[in-house]
């Protein structure tokens, strides 16, 4: 472009070079309008004589007649601007009353006075300017420092990465060791524990059988009133709890055929086959209504395993409905009911069980030490695959063409308005948080980059937020520009539930142009 | 201009009767649980309040809820009038009472069933018109006769009664050739000219005037007011299977058993036994709804009891009637037996549905009747809840059948009847005798006023949004609109600008500088509207609240409280607009002092003023709340928004000292509104269905006097594509009002948003209105200065064309442009009718020349809107389009001549300053004529009082459908002829003059030869 070296030495000429070019003609385009020849569009669609050039009707298709009036509804309008920077406007511009061109060039016959306010501007823009490519150069140069340290983090990543996968490999080996030791431990504990658990059963049930042989001479004795050492049907006929049919009578009949159809039974066939039929009902004498043998507890070993689970639905729905205050109240109703039936019930079981021997004990012990050790190193593979996956979600994200992002990752960056605090997580997440109290709302989690092709990395997306009501999910806009800090610096919604947030960085700055040469063309 | 052609008999165009469809009814909108589901839980910046209305009806599927609001049953008095059965009129003229005046008449009417005296008074009015007034003759307290909707009082012109014998009178009215014959028993009047009957008065005897009593002790008296609404349900359950039976045969249902008026002593035998009766299922069904009304949870105590009037009319010859706006109906109106009436009554119609005949935001009780003979108009002036029935002999006859009759010779004359029926006040009733189109708006113009001329901008375009955020956005918006080269004019603020809701303030953190924000649009010449509602925040903090409620401004509960409802700001006064006093004191409320940040741009719309009450019956106010002079809301609810917008347009007026013209836009609307600025559609929807309903909405509006009206483009509910929203765009471009807007949900839809060839769509379409401005402007004006519909149905103009009666997705704006716009999705071509025996007309864009009468097959692509211009027109255009009017005032004009097929054409242009009354009281205007014969072009003075110094010039002629000439000619007084360059092209005949250089002020001529 030669414009930029001619205008400020033309610029003392104005009036002169006014005379030369048609009004609103640039330069560039002068000697397309020549005085002394008939004047061709510029589109070539006619030729009309050379007064007919501004002379506010338009003759050509393309405008090109009209440069300097609004005669053209497509034309358009050259001003010079000395001082600021030359610009073209719409025809439509010119003489509406409206002040477009610093110049003052566009406002020659509306009646309407504009001030010359190019040297101004100039001013105001070579400051904006400079302050600007202050600003560029300092965090264009924290930029770099940050694209260091990142390349650096990448790199010690990388490194941490490569170790932990080869710690993995190393620890996967030691977990299959430690799980082979824990199954050969686990193994002799097994079979120790199931002789000791079978020999105590077997003692259990001779108890049992002592117990009711001991049960049915009993009732035999009881039986037996006149004490001949037969128990008769006369003498049965006395416990009607025994009775058959249910009609509230033991009948003879129903006494000889409990009685193994026979009319007595001796204490030896009492015992083997009469105590069976009638044991479940028969009641001792010395306490007629007491309750037969404590009815089986009924078992509720289940209940710790349920506790927590109405606690859990009640999670949900406090997420759901907000509601807090019921789920206070309910806690404390339902345990203290429970528990103390609970611990009865473990402790009879618990004493129950003899202690094992020394050599089980011992087996028990070593298998316990190997699942433990087991355990140990399960755990410690499954925070290193953590780390792994972690490790690796990181370095997968792009964090700009030189990693300038990356020290945004994990960071979160807040902006307070009236009404709420703004969230910004690069990377992961925008909230927005009600001032006063309230729930928090995703405006969206990270998408991508969404900047122009030509400056992908000057915009980010989130999307798929917390849904609108009637409306679509939340998202936000992240609109990156170049500062010294890292700081957002507003939030609007432009359009319901599509927020728009402003995140200055240095990692959006540019390379500074060499000053003097960037600010030269707009003089 | 096309007055009343040679009269036709009537069939000559019949056949064009296929054109007259009735849609059927629509379905009805599925049940909802909204009251049941309410999810609050919307994280949005409006006060919970809003929210939770908003919930409460956003909720629903996208339809009017419509138990929502009365049907004519749930209505009482609208039941009790529509149970009075044809032919068994109670009502006897006594005619020995009969008192002439010089310019009117009044007679005593007697019900003979209760013997109630009424009074009829009747005026010959000046311009062919007839008032009929019926009030009771002494009632109890007075009844509310319609204040401030008339300009004056109509002067009146003679009466003479020309005949009588013992059952009848005839009289003579003024000069007009009209004859009236009353008959005494029953009661009827029948309107002649010659010995044709143009209309009648009660002739099926539904005259119905509940005349007011005091209440009777009854047994539901007894029960406590409190309980009283229960007593209600209770009987309304017991009795509402068996309404039949109790209907009195032979009699006017109801009046039969309304108990004695107090001072009858002659009727107490009577009284007794009507007492008896009223222990029936009679009473109860008489006394329903009489003393108490109960509507879902609102009750309505009637301390008036039962205050209904109603009246019929005939109109034999008329099978086309229209008008009574607001509904989203046809234009046509449709006949309403076996359905409901149309209703007037200003309500807040959510998400409202369309071709039905529910009531929406506005009123205006005017039904026009039209045949190819005669023009006619009934205004009924009552500002209580209406019903309007209207039914046909014709209707539901095919087109077989008509022709049937007619080829038979036989059948009976086609008739539409018409029945009126008001919950309180008195029959007051203009009959408009036309007979041409523009003889009944001229008439009735003349009694409520004409359009008020808007200024310049308020023609050009808005765009409007709920909500512009903050000060950045506007300024955002209004650059954008730089930057795309789209023309605008004026930006709009909704609710959400003010400080919580409290009008005549700011949000001080978004519009912390709204001068700033003023002074920055100024820069541009563009203009703002900001909103202000009738509905005050209570807020003792909030000035403007405190001093309505210290001065006694605000309306009352029937209990002499405040009356306090629920509305955008929560609880919420309504300041008492019926009352001068607040009217003035709102006016003041608009000084620059007083309403702080505001400036000369900043203009206002009212919204939400039927008045809006979400929790109020019919989510609008209580009727026995009170007004000034202790008159019920009942009396005057449909004056509400009227009154609104009044005080605001005064306000506006008086801030610039009585200089500045007004402009407000408001959504509720009365008989009359036209006098205070524009109304728009209400809260319509991103449809296709409510884009297309706009055009009858608005030709309904501008047939009842109320030309500028509009719909928002785009939709307010609901977000359009791209391709609905550049068709209404399209749409929008050439109806008078012309504003984007949208709600608070949708998406942004500024017009750059839908990718390159959308916006340039748009942006041609709000070209082609602003280069249309001045065209726009002196329609304006001839609507202001003759009461003329600025947007016109074809059959205003062509008025003997039978197949323009019916014709409502084309329409006219002015005399000389026909606008058929595409209103179907996908549409490939529209067919468009031009009317005009004999006549031509050029399509606008391609000046291609048609021959009418002729249905037109046009191909559409999405750039199209087609319009033609009337062969025998000029239309002036600015075609230099900047971004907003005003930039436009000092450019030059193309004239676009249309000839006739005889080689003629005549137009004319307004022209003042564009935004003062200065040329009203200082005659400082243009108004120009321009007409072509003999190859001549002729430019002189339409008005020679008007003085006004104009920079605009003529810059180009282009005359359609001219050969070419030789040599074109340019002659002004006391100079020299000077020859013009031109260009003539061959295939579409269209001349184009260059640069004729001319002062727009000038006289001049130029020949072709």
């Amino acid at each position: 472009m030669l414009l930029p070296l001619l205008l400020p030495a033309l610029s003392a000429l104005a009036s002169a070079v006014e005379v030369k070019r048609p009004r609103g003609v640039s330069l560039t385009n002068h000697h397309f309008y020549e005085e002394s020849k008939p004047f061709t569009c510029l589109d070539g669609s006619s030729t009309i004589a050379f007064e007919w050039v501004n002379d506010d009707y338009c003759d050509c298709q393309d405008g090109s007649d009209e440069p300097g009036t609004s005669a053209c509804p497509n034309g358009r309008f050259h001003c010079t601007n000395a001082g600021y920077r030359p610009q073209y406007i719409p025809s439509s511009r010119v003489n509406d009353g409206v002040c477009d061109c610093c110049d003052a060039t566009d406002e020659y016959n509306s009646g309407f006075v504009c001030e010359n306010t190019c040297k101004e501007m100039g001013r105001k823009e070579r400051e904006a300017l400079a302050q600007m490519a202050e600003v560029a150069r300092e965090g264009f140069q924290l930029k770099q420092v940050l694209i260091e340290e990142a390349s650096k983090g990448r790199e010690d990543k990388q490194r941490t990465l490569a170790e932990l996968q080869e710690g993995r490999k190393s620890l996967e080996e030691q977990v299959e060791t430690l799980r082979s030791v824990k199954e050969a431990a686990e193994k002799p504990e097994k079979e120790a524990k199931e002789i000791h658990q079978k020999k105590w059963e077997e003692q259990k049930a001779a108890e049992k059988a002592a117990q009711e042989q001991a049960r049915a001479s009993d009732a035999f004795q009881e039986l037996d009133d006149d004490g001949d050492g037969l128990v008769s049907v006369a003498e049965l006929q006395t416990h009607v709890e025994l009775d058959v049919d249910g009609d509230g009578t033991l009948s003879e009949t129903e006494a000889q055929t409990l009685l193994g159809n026979a009319l007595q039974a001796d204490a030896s066939s009492f015992r083997d086959t009469v105590w069976a039929a009638i044991k479940e009902n028969y009641k001792p004498e010395g306490l007629p209504d007491a309750a037969p043998l404590p009815e089986a507890p009924e078992p509720q070993p289940d209940l710790p395993l349920e506790q927590p689970a109405p606690e859990d639905d009640y999670d949900e729905e406090e997420e759901e409905e907000g509601d807090d205050d019921e789920s206070n109240e309910e806690e404390p109703k339902v345990p203290p009911l429970k528990q103390p039936a609970d611990k009865t019930a473990e402790q009879d079981e618990a004493e129950k069980m003899p202690p094992y021997d020394e050599a089980t004990q011992a087996l028990i012990d070593a298998a316990q030490k190997a699942r433990e050790q087991f355990e140990e190193a399960e755990k410690s593979l499954k925070e290193m695959e953590d780390s792994i996956q972690s490790l690796e979600k990181e370095i997968s994200f792009d964090f700009g063409p030189q990693g300038e992002f990356a020290y945004l990752y994990s960071q979160c960056y807040e902006l307070s308005t009236t009404e709420y605090v703004y969230r910004l997580c690069p990377f992961n997440r925008v909230s927005q948080k009600p001032k006063n109290g309230g729930a928090e709302t995703n405006l969206g989690t990270w998408g991508s980059w969404a900047g122009p092709d030509e400056n992908k990395f000057s915009v980010m997306k989130y999307e798929h937020g917390t849904g609108c009501w009637q409306g679509p999910n939340r998202s936000t806009t992240v609109k990156l520009t170049c500062g010294k800090e890292t700081v957002v610096t507003s939030t609007t919604e432009p359009s319901r539930c599509e927020y728009l947030m402003e995140l200055v960085t240095p990692s959006a700055c540019q390379e500074p142009r060499d000053p003097g040469a960037a600010d030269h063309d707009e003089l | 201009m096309a007055l009343r052609p040679v009269l036709q008999a009537l069939p000559a165009g019949s056949c064009s009767l296929l054109h007259t469809s009735v849609k059927g009814p629509c379905p009805s909108p599925p049940p909802r649980a909204a009251s049941e589901a309410a999810p609050a839980r919307v994280t949005a910046r409006l006060g919970m309040a809003a929210l939770t209305w908003m919930a409460l009806c956003l909720a629903a599927t996208f339809a009017v809820d419509r138990s929502n609001f009365k049907t004519c049953e749930q209505s009482s008095f609208c039941k009790r009038q529509r149970s009075v059965t044809p032919g068994s009129s109670p009502y006897r003229a006594l005619l020995e009472s009969l008192q002439l005046s010089q310019d009117s008449m009044k007679l005593q009417l007697v019900n003979e069933v209760n013997k109630v005296p009424l009074l009829l008074e009747l005026y010959g009015l000046q311009g062919n018109m007839t008032r009929i007034k019926i009030n009771e003759l002494s009632p109890l307290r007075p009844r509310y006769e319609v204040p401030d909707v008339l300009v004056r009082d109509p002067p009146t012109t003679w009466l003479a009664v020309t005949g009588r014998d013992e059952n009848s009178v005839e009289l003579s009215l003024g000069d007009s050739g009209h004859k009236l014959i009353l008959t005494g028993k029953p009661f009827r009047m029948d309107l002649l000219q010659g010995r044709e009957l143009v209309l009648s008065v009660n002739p099926r005897g539904l005259l119905h005037f509940e005349h007011l009593r005091h209440r009777k002790d009854s047994f539901s008296d007894k029960v406590s007011s409190s309980v009283g609404s229960l007593w209600d349900k209770i009987k309304s359950l017991f009795y509402r299977e068996e309404p039949k039976e109790s209907a009195p045969e032979g009699g006017a249902a109801g009046e039969e058993t309304e108990p004695a008026v107090p001072g009858e002593q002659e009727s107490s035998e009577k009284s007794t036994k009507s007492e008896e009766v009223s222990d029936g299922p009679d009473r109860a069904e008489e006394e329903l709804g009489s003393w108490e009304e109960t509507f879902k949870t609102h009750t309505d105590s009637k301390p008036n009891g039962p205050t209904s009037v109603g009246l019929d009319f005939s109109l034999p010859g008329f099978e086309h009637v229209y008008g009574i706006p607001e509904h989203a109906d046809n234009l046509r109106l449709r006949t309403t037996e076996g359905g409901d009436p149309y209703r007037l009554y200003n309500l807040d119609v959510f998400q409202y549905e369309l071709y039905n005949p529910m009531a929406l935001y506005g009123s205006v009780p005017l039904l026009l009747a039209h045949n190819t003979q005669r023009t006619l108009g009934i205004f009924w002036l009552n500002a209580a809840e209406t019903w309007v029935d209207i039914s046909s002999n014709t209707a539901g006859k095919t087109l077989f059948g008509k022709m049937l009759d007619y080829m038979q010779g036989g059948g009976e004359t086609p008739q539409t009847d018409v029945r009126w029926m008001s919950e309180s006040g008195i029959i007051d009733v203009f009959l408009l005798l036309g007979p041409a189109p523009t003889d009944v708006f001229r008439q009735y113009t003349a009694l409520t006023g004409t359009q008020a001329l808007p200024p310049l901008f308020a023609m050009a375009y808005h765009q409007s949004r709920w909500n512009y955020n903050d000060e950045e956005d506007v300024a955002a918006v209004d650059d954008g609109f730089d930057t795309h080269d789209i023309p605008c004019d004026v930006i709009w603020l909704d609710i959400e600008h003010t400080d919580g809701k409290r009008y005549f303030t700011w949000d001080p953190s978004k519009f912390p500088q709204p001068r700033n924000m003023l002074g920055r649009l100024a820069a541009k010449s563009r203009k703002m509207v900001s909103i202000v509602d009738p509905h005050i925040k209570v807020d003792s903090g909030y000035r403007v609240h405190n001093e309505i409620r210290s001065r006694g401004f605000y309306v009352k509960t029937k209990d002499g409280s405040d009356y306090e409802g629920w509305c955008w700001p929560g609880s919420s006064g309504y300041p008492d607009f019926t009352n001068p006093e607040m009217r003035a004191w709102w006016a003041s409320m608009f000084s620059y002092d007083q309403y702080e940040g505001s400036m000369e741009n900043l203009y206002i719309w009212n919204d939400m003023n039927e008045p809006s009450v979400f929790n109020g019956p019919e989510v609008t106010m209580y009727k026995d709340a009170l007004h000034q002079g202790g008159w019920e809301h009942r009396d005057l609810h449909n004056l509400y928004g009227f009154y609104v917008q009044m005080a605001t347009a005064q306000g506006l007026e008086q801030r610039s000292g009585g200089l500045e013209r007004p402009f407000v836009l408001s959504r509720a609307f009365f008989a009359g509104s036209q006098r205070y600025g524009a109304v728009w559609t209400g809260d319509n929807a991103a449809e296709w269905d409510h884009m297309k309903i706009s055009i009858p909405m608005c030709l309904s509006l501008a047939l009842t006097g109320i030309s500028f009206c509009g719909a928002d483009v785009g939709g307010f509910f609901k977000s359009p594509d791209a391709e609905l929203l550049v068709r209404w765009y399209q749409v929008g471009a050439y109806q008078p009002f012309y504003r984007a807007h949208a709600h608070l949900d949708t998406v942004r839809r500024e017009p750059w948003l839908f990718g390159e060839e959308n916006k340039a769509l748009i942006r041609a379409a709000i070209r082609q209105r602003y280069a249309l401005l001045p065209y726009w402007y002196t329609t304006f004006y001839h609507s202001y200065r003759s009461g003329q519909p600025v947007m016109r149905p074809l059959w205003v103009e062509y008025p003997d064309d039978i197949t323009t009666f019916s014709i409502d997705d084309q329409f006219l704006i002015g005399n000389a442009l026909l606008v058929h716009p595409v209103t179907e999705q996908g549409a490939q071509g529209v067919q468009v009718y031009l009317p005009g025996k004999g006549q031509v007309w050029y399509d606008v864009h391609s000046h291609q020349k048609h021959h009418a009468p002729q249905t037109l097959y046009v191909p559409v692509i999405l750039s199209s809107i087609p319009v033609y211009q009337r062969g025998g027109s000029i239309v002036p255009r600015k075609e230099r389009v900047r971004r907003s009017s005003d930039c436009m005032y000092r450019d030059p004009y193309t004239l676009y001549v249309a000839l006739s097929p005889q080689g003629t054409a005549e137009g004319d242009l307004f022209i003042d300053d564009g935004h003062t009354y200065n040329f009203e009281s200082k005659a400082q205007y243009l108004h120009r004529h321009f007409s072509f014969a003999s190859n001549t072009l002729t430019a002189r003075s339409s008005d020679s009082k008007g003085i006004f110094e104009s920079p605009a010039w003529i810059e180009r002629v282009v005359i359609l459908g001219a050969g070419k000439p030789a040599a074109v000619f340019l002659r002004q007084p006391g100079m020299a002829e000077t020859r013009l360059d031109f260009h003539h092209e061959p295939e579409t005949s269209v001349l184009t003059l260059r640069k004729p250089g001319v002062n727009i002020g000038a006289d001049w001529s130029i020949s072709l030869r």
